[in-house]
């Protein structure tokens, strides 16, 4: 094992409580207490945010800014004013909870300093406010559009912003079927379509210029005049686009390069080309309409989507009266099908990183028929492959089945019939182990994956927490933090697993990473089998059913380590004096869209078939990035 | 519809037996769909949550190889067939369309799952485009959210099915052996919404309405409500008796579908003459074809 202590200087330790009074001291007039209902943290006065934020990560050592974002709160009854507001959460690596700390502004001039400086990883988070709020942040490096196009008409996340197709604010709409008639959306809007047009629209000038803005923003041109001489071979200094439809981006993702002959010189993402506008659609559903959409973010694992999501409102549901946690066999069953998530992620995201090496398709075939029999799982327990939604808050949706019959899985199949117990542990005690130890053995010393992995994609320590990367990227630069230890949750504290760190920082640190928590989560896996057996027969389900309707006012921050890193839901319940039916804000913190922050700063100076392999390393999902 | 020997040789032509296991004759659509229908070749083209079932599709479980699919290519120069797996943005339609344009005729577009056909869960949403036939025409769509490998093995199936059915002799059918290459699909603009070429003269009239308010020309209406065909007795009174909009609608104006917004009305009547004649014509050969 490496050593990898922390110099002692560095450690700062002490409760959150202890914190805020040291902060409160420092700044006395500039920060108070949040003392909303619900609500927890402090709130900092706009001009001394930096000079704050800077005193937070330096002196009272929260050096992991884990989420920013915005929330408008107009017309809402509990709050006086209408105003922006800003929220943070900050963590320290070594462990422990939130210093959540805010900042607010008012609408028409929404303006706020940036904290760019202080935590590199506000940088994408504060373009999306930015984007969807309209906050505009001084200071910050390259403020623009990031999931939206330059020139889109207003801000779509504030509460006055309504869409083409707006029907209602609280689902379910009273209007789709009256007296008996279907409306469809596309009748009632003149065009047809999901559009809507500000009346001062100017079609003289319509020649699409978000590009050339975009291009300008980043600062990248191609400069003809630029020649480089490299030992009398000269090159042209030139932009080369990658994606949105390219095979190696996983997905409608693009990246601009300025590449000087082979090598990249600058690196810029754009995203935004899966943008569903999944914030905006579950602040019109109810709580539990979200949990499907939560699927559909980081749609390899969506079992752990939902755990995040549930495990946020539990954090609401618990300031009311009545709320009975959900019963040890629920946790057992949640955690089960998590860590199985999680191989399924781990394996899909070695697969795929392998393809971008050039390992064209064939280790993929190997690892999807794990998958697929991880999913016959899923599918004889929630009824569906992919798309579970399966957790329900204070449970899950059903126990798990006595026997698997897929009917629907005939094709190259025998029938299948199998004792649910024994399939499980036949697949945790045989079959994934017997396919890992495959992979470790034809993969962990190829000569080919560690020529092209060893020291390409290069993260230090310092950015990679500068940076808020997540999950194995965070681990694989050796950070030991891992939210299943460092703020644990669920039935994690009492399961003997190990946090898998590797300290090279490189991508084939990152496989080592994935790999070893592979095999960590099968030991999970093993000790929870007897704890399935135990457990039978009791309740998983009994406490859902009240929680359908109505849910405490005031805010949460749920988060746990997914497949990709840190997975977290701020949700806001905002409505009358004492609950709300839907989310009044609902954020998620994704670890696919933050890891890409430090994508430019990793591929720079690589070759152009690096960039490729960086990303794969990297492990994202569209529908998380852009959500 | 297999092409084994002795269905080719039950023509009305007469061949010699001698001949009889050397030649073989059927007609031209029959050779050329096969061959067509069995190499259909798919673009390495994913957008959301559908492409990894498409992926699921391709790996040894599933096997589309096995209907001649397996060679997903990663340019549109080289595919037939664009599975639409996803939802479609209006960022992302740009794209898309771009892409359809430049794959050789003949093309097919698949739209795989809810959101690709109609916009599905997240159809509300301000960046979705509700269903990808608001911008390239549909061969086949697959239900589902998303759909099974079964479901979209099952679309590729009706797809062959679809292609079985063409005729070279109907030009409707296959419109690129016609006088040449087909029109290319309008490219949207993103501007402060996403714009449709074809929607360029309604938006100009919406957006003259609306700054001037007391515009004498109505602007475009649609019929807002589809009644259910099945309504009870009471139900259908209290539809009847149902106050209309208090907006006055000029009924002496035309409907006009989408696509034909913008054209004049001498060219509405060609096209309507026209579809009416190929479908007169696809009625003839089809009767003279079952004798």
């Amino acid at each position: 094992m490496v050593d990898m202590t922390i110099p002692e200087e560095q450690v700062v330790t002490g409760t959150i409580e202890d914190a805020i009074d040291k902060l409160k001291q420092r700044f006395p007039k500039d920060v108070s207490d949040d003392d909303r209902q619900g609500y927890s943290g402090v709130i900092i006065s706009s001009d001394k945010l930096q000079e704050a934020a800077r005193y937070i990560k330096d002196e009272l050592g929260f050096d992991y800014l884990s989420n920013a974002t915005a929330v408008d709160y107009l017309g809402e009854g509990v709050h006086s004013e209408d105003h922006l507001e800003m929220v943070y959460h900050a963590f320290r690596t070594t462990g422990g909870s939130a210093l959540v700390f805010k900042a607010q502004t008012d609408r028409t001039n929404a303006t706020l300093p940036s904290v760019t400086p202080v935590w590199r990883g506000a940088d994408f988070q504060e373009r999306e406010a930015y984007d969807l709020m309209g906050i505009k942040f001084e200071g910050h490096p390259n403020l623009q559009r990031i999931l939206l196009w330059e020139g889109f008409n207003g801000y779509p996340l504030r509460k006055d912003w309504k869409e083409a197709y707006y029907e209602e604010d609280h689902k379910p709409f009273g209007s789709r079927w009256p007296a008996g008639h279907v409306h469809r959306a596309e009748e009632k809007s003149v065009f047809g379509k999901n559009v809507n047009y500000p009346a001062d629209i100017d079609l003289s000038r319509l020649n699409d210029v978000s590009e050339s803005t975009m291009y300008k923003a980043f600062g990248m041109g191609v400069d003809t005049e630029h020649v480089v001489d490299h030992n009398g071979v000269q090159t042209d200094q030139l932009i080369v686009n990658m994606g949105p439809h390219h095979p190696s981006t996983h997905g409608v993702f693009r990246m601009i390069m300025e590449i000087d002959g082979e090598t990249v010189t600058k690196l810029e993402p754009v995203m935004g080309y899966l943008h569903r506008n999944h914030e905006k659609i579950g602040e019109r559903n109810t709580f539990l309409h979200n949990i499907p959409f939560t699927d559909r973010l980081d749609y390899i694992s969506s079992m752990g989507n939902n755990h995040g999501y549930v495990m946020a409102v539990e954090q609401l549901l618990a300031l009311g009266a009545k709320y009975n946690p959900p019963t040890y066999r629920a946790e057992v069953i949640r955690v089960l099908m998590v860590e199985l998530t999680r191989i399924v992620n781990h394996l899909w995201a070695i697969g795929f990183w392998l393809n971008d090496l050039g390992a064209f398709f064939t280790p993929v075939l190997y690892f999807v028929q794990e998958r697929e029999r991880i999913l016959d799982f899923f599918e004889a327990t929630a009824g569906s492959r992919m798309m579970c939604n399966y957790m329900r808050f204070g449970g899950v949706f059903a126990d798990i089945p006595e026997r698997i019959h897929s009917v629907s899985n005939l094709i190259n199949d025998r029938v299948r019939d199998f004792d649910t117990m024994k399939f499980l542990t036949e697949m945790i005690n045989e079959r994934i182990p017997r396919s890992i130890d495959e992979v470790d053995e034809y993969l962990t010393q190829n000569d080919i994956v560690q020529a092209r992995g060893m020291g390409v994609g290069y993260l230090s320590r310092e950015n990679a927490i500068d940076y808020s990367a997540a999950g194995p990227v965070l681990r694989g630069s050796g950070v030991a933090y891992d939210v299943r230890k460092s703020d644990p949750y669920s039935i994690y504290p009492e399961l003997d697993f190990d946090m898998v760190v590797e300290t090279e920082g490189d991508m084939y640190a990152r496989y080592l990473v994935r790999l070893g928590e592979m095999r960590e989560s099968l030991r999970i896996l093993k000790q929870l089998l007897p704890r399935l057996e135990y457990t039978h027969g009791e309740s998983v389900t009994e406490n859902n059913s009240a929680y359908s309707s109505k849910v405490p006012i005031g805010e949460a921050y749920g988060r746990v380590e997914n497949g990709k890193g840190e997975l977290g839901f701020y949700v806001v319940s905002a409505g009358d004096k004492r609950a709300a039916a839907n989310p009044w804000r609902y954020h998620v913190r994704a670890p696919s869209f933050i890891n890409l922050t430090p994508l430019g700063l990793m591929s720079t100076g690589g070759k152009v078939a690096d960039v490729v392999a960086i990303l794969g390393s990297i492990d994202i999902v569209l529908g998380e990035t852009d959500r | 519809m297999e092409l084994n020997l002795q269905e080719l040789n039950k023509t009305e032509y007469p061949i010699p037996v001698e001949l009889q296991s050397n030649v073989a004759i059927t007609s031209l659509s029959s050779v050329y769909n096969w061959g067509r229908r069995n190499s259909m070749w798919p673009m390495l083209f994913g957008l959301a949550c559908c492409a990894i079932e498409m992926i699921a599709t391709a790996t040894s479980r599933f096997d589309f190889s096995r209907f001649g699919m397996e060679v997903m290519r990663a340019t549109p120069r080289q595919s037939d067939l664009m599975i639409v797996s996803g939802t479609v943005t209006k960022k992302m339609v740009v794209p898309i369309v771009r892409l359809y344009n430049q794959m050789p005729e003949p093309k097919y577009v698949l739209a795989m799952g809810a959101c690709a056909s109609g916009g599905g869960p997240f159809k509300e949403g301000y960046n979705v485009v509700s269903g990808i036939d608001k911008y390239l025409p549909v061969d086949v769509y697959v239900p589902g959210c998303p759909p099974t490998p079964q479901a979209l093995l099952y679309g590729l199936i009706a797809l062959q099915k679809k292609i079985d059915g063409q005729s070279l002799s109907v030009a409707d059918d296959v419109p690129w052996y016609g006088v040449g290459p087909s029109e290319p699909a309008p490219v949207p603009i993103l501007g402060p919404d996403i714009i449709d070429p074809r929607q360029m003269d309604m938006i100009r009239r919406q957006a003259e309405a609306a700054a001037n308010v007391k515009t004498e020309e109505p602007v475009y209406h649609l019929n807002a409500v589809r009644e259910l065909p099945a309504l009870d007795a009471e139900q259908a009174v209290a539809v009847a008796a149902r106050p209309k909009a208090s907006t006055a609608v000029d009924e002496s104006i035309e409907m006009k579908s989408f696509s034909q917004a913008g054209m004049s009305a001498d060219a509405i009547e060609a096209l309507r003459v026209k579809r009416r004649e190929n479908a007169l014509q696809r009625k003839a050969a089809r009767l003279a074809k079952e004798g």
